[in-house]
């Protein structure tokens, strides 16, 4: 991996909110969900993120990526978060680019360099159930003669209505497992978008009889697991990365709220019961940031606690998500509650993020059974 | 040396010279306090107190000049963490070397930083701090015990409460008010001999029936002008300062190492385990997933703290709301696993560390009110970190 210092960071951190201020403000994505935009996100913008490398910051540079690593990608997704960015960067560079980088050489040859160019959208294809649970899925692929015959149906595939690429995990035989990369244009593949309370898009996929040639299986072996599990945990971490964005963001708009907003001749803030509510969610917020960058160093440093550390980093983000965005509205007062606010739309991302990749109580049980209890 | 070369060969030294009856949960009375008499209950904590002293390492990162290990702050991160990987106790308990060192450090002259600093790492010198009164708590500045100029001697009346230790100290570091006309610009900062003539102690009973914390009564004591330390009236921002000392040394109490108990995870597989050490009782389970989870949050925010060298007074005061406050919800799951274990007071019937448990859990009680209260921290962390208006 590339070797970068604090300052390496710091500069990425501000180049990322200068450009999203920018280019992407909390306004864009307000304006594309009432201009019920067609892809869900600017292409624009995400063109402009591909031309910076950003597609490829996990990726090594002899597959033609800039290397930078975990911890360099959640500074762009903190600032993504502040500003309640919609992109791609989650689903095509943060969770595709190095599944298809760590995939079988054919598959990875296709598609892995036109998804670093920007011409690919990617979306992985896990969930079958309204909760989580990777260890749990009916979607088989049943091998026949250099090929596999793909069968089932996914939900909540996040930018799965738009991508040009779906990695899809399905059941191999009694016990194992495998990815497959799907383009939504082959037979048998039936896509329905549908739009989440945060503006952002999902998909449900139908796969019925899916013939996928042999040459677009990532891995069916025991080496799957491993691959997927370690994308998981990369995305676990990156997805509370933009929610200590979220937070952040939302937590800085109350406090200033609450220094402006008077009531009985003075500044909400100068109330106790509100000062003592803001210390603890500050609290919280900073407890959270050392989990999400202790469980990106550990993904960059190959660190075997890096599972652990990813569970304790969702599971701290959630809880301090789900406690900041329903404190900042409550503190917005009424003001909180109309359209009009942003203080809504970080509490409605905030859910989203929250379900995605697991909530606090999944976590909390894989950080269990992580450590043997 | 390389940093790496450091840790591998303090681990080696730690691993040649930390007896294993040191790398053992330790009772409170197996501290080593150090003092003019000092008392080793368990034999080896002699030999591992001497042999730490002897490097300065009971002081890692003071000037060897004043009998320090002279190590820099990452190298005393890696011998924390070497400590904390052993689980090796703390060779000595000391608020001369949690709280009046790091201020003699920073603000005391030469000769006092010569005289005072290196009987504290040798652990010849038992302090104890004076700073609440009865009616001064979390409004400390209110203090009243009055140090009067009398020429060549301050003369100093007054009442102390919950003065840790002072029943064993040798000397206290105090706060005293030498203007009776202003309140927080009226406050000084002294350090005498708990011998002195006038100096009466009796210690408090609390409710986990230990007596750790005393009243402390000073009737005409004559303290030498020599003992006061910053300038007079000067002694509110020393106080902060301490305090900020004193919060970060109690958050750290659910820190590893030289604990009272075993690690959470390992009790709860005691109590609440099946044969192969699973919490079957999924609500129990998912509760000591929670407090691990922000136990790990915690110590990774201590680190980050200590690596940005952040000591600033917002910083401080969070770690020590949310430690202690993670320490007591600690001891209230621990209280729940352990059911009517966890409920005996003394006797043959309980096992040691369930009593330990029980005594431990009250004492966990008082970690949110000493040193500010978590009332206080939070009050601090609204001003100076949010700054919202008063």
């Amino acid at each position: 991996m590339a070797s970068l210092n604090q300052s390496d960071y710091e500069l990425l951190r501000d180049t990322a909110g200068r450009f999203f201020d920018e280019r992407s403000p909390v306004d864009a994505l307000r304006a594309l969900r009432d201009e019920a935009n067609e892809s869900g996100f600017d292409r624009a913008v995400w063109g402009e993120m591909i031309e910076m490398g950003w597609g490829g910051i996990l990726i090594d540079e002899r597959h033609g990526g800039i290397e930078f690593g975990y911890q360099a990608m959640g500074e762009l997704q903190e600032q993504a978060g502040r500003r309640l960015v919609a992109s791609p960067l989650l689903s095509t560079a943060a969770i595709c680019a190095p599944l298809l980088a760590a995939g079988a050489k054919e598959a990875r040859a296709r598609y892995l360099a036109p998804l670093l160019e920007g011409n690919l959208i990617g979306a992985l294809a896990i969930d079958e159930h309204r909760r989580h649970a990777p260890q749990r899925i009916a979607t088989e692929a049943t091998p026949d003669n250099g090929e596999f015959i793909l069968s089932g149906q996914k939900i909540f595939v996040v930018d799965g209505h738009i991508a040009d690429l779906i990695l899809v995990l399905a059941k191999v035989g009694a016990n194992g497992m495998g990815l497959f990369a799907v383009e939504p244009g082959f037979a048998g593949v039936m896509r329905t978008r549908a739009k989440t309370v945060d503006g952002h898009s999902v998909a449900e996929i139908v796969f019925n009889d899916v013939v996928v040639p042999d040459s677009h299986c990532l891995s069916a072996d025991t080496q799957c697991r491993v691959m997927l599990e370690r994308a998981l945990d990369g995305a676990r971490a990156l997805l509370s990365a933009e929610m200590l964005g979220i937070a952040q963001e939302a937590f800085d708009r109350t406090i200033e709220y609450l220094q402006v907003r008077e009531q009985f001749d003075a500044p909400l803030g100068s109330f106790q019961a509100l000062k003592h509510r803001a210390a603890q969610m500050f609290c919280e917020i900073e407890l959270a940031r050392s989990a999400v960058f202790g469980a990106l160093k550990a993904l960059d440093e190959n660190d075997p606690v890096a599972p652990e550390l990813c569970s304790v980093a969702k599971a701290k983000s959630c809880e301090m998500l789900e406690l900041v965005s329903n404190e900042a509205l409550q503190m917005h007062g009424g003001i909180g509650m109309t359209d009009a606010s942003d203080i809504g739309l970080f509490m409605k991302r905030a859910r989203v993020a929250q379900q995605l990749f697991g909530d606090a109580s999944f976590h909390r049980d894989r950080f269990a059974t992580l450590i043997g209890l | 040396m390389s940093l790496e070369a450091f840790r591998l060969e303090t681990r080696a030294w730690l691993e040649e010279n930390c007896p294993p009856s040191m790398r053992t949960p330790m009772p409170d009375d197996e501290r080593v306090w150090g003092g003019k008499t000092p008392e080793f209950k368990h034999p080896d904590s002699k030999l591992w107190f001497e042999r730490m002293a002897a490097r300065g390492w009971t002081a890692p990162t003071w000037p060897t000049q004043y009998g320090g290990g002279g190590l820099s702050s990452e190298e005393g991160a890696v011998l924390t963490e070497e400590m904390q990987r052993l689980e090796c106790r703390p060779p000595l308990f000391s608020f001369g070397l949690y709280m009046l060192g790091p201020l003699l450090l920073d603000i005391g002259t030469e000769a006092q930083k010569a005289q005072y600093l290196p009987p504290i790492v040798r652990g010849e010198i038992w302090w104890c701090q004076g700073y609440s009164e009865p009616n001064a708590g979390s409004d400390l500045a209110n203090l009243q015990t009055r140090a009067e100029d009398k020429g060549d001697h301050w003369l100093i009346n007054g009442q102390k409460i919950w003065t840790s230790w002072a029943h064993r100290a040798d000397w206290i570091f105090c706060l005293v008010r030498t203007d009776t006309s202003v309140k927080h610009a009226g406050i000084s900062f002294i350090l005498f001999d708990m011998k002195s003539p006038g100096v009466e102690v009796r210690p408090i009973k609390l409710i986990s029936g230990a007596s750790a914390f005393c009243e402390t009564f000073f009737t005409d004591v004559k303290v030498p002008k020599a003992q006061m330390i910053g300038e007079v009236n000067g002694g509110w921002a020393i106080a902060k300062q301490l305090l900020a000392h004193e919060r970060g040394m109690i958050s750290q109490l659910g820190a590893r190492g030289g604990q009272r108990m075993p690690p959470l995870e390992d009790l709860a597989r005691r109590y609440a385990g099946d044969a192969a050490g699973k919490i079957t009782d999924p609500s129990l389970r998912d509760m000591v997933a929670k407090q691990l989870i922000s136990d790990r949050a915690f110590e990774l925010t201590s680190k980050r703290a200590k690596v940005g060298g952040d000591a600033a007074a917002g910083v401080a005061s969070m770690l020590k709301y949310y430690g202690t406050e993670q320490n007591k919800s600690k001891f209230e799951l621990l209280m729940k696993l352990a059911g009517s274990d966890g409920l005996g007071w003394e006797g043959d019937a309980f096992d040691p560390l369930d009593l330990t448990l029980c005594r431990s859990w009250l004492r966990s009680k008082g970690n949110s009110i000493e040193g500010g209260t978590s009332e206080v921290q939070l009050n601090v962390i609204a001003k100076r970190v949010l700054g919202l208006p008063d």
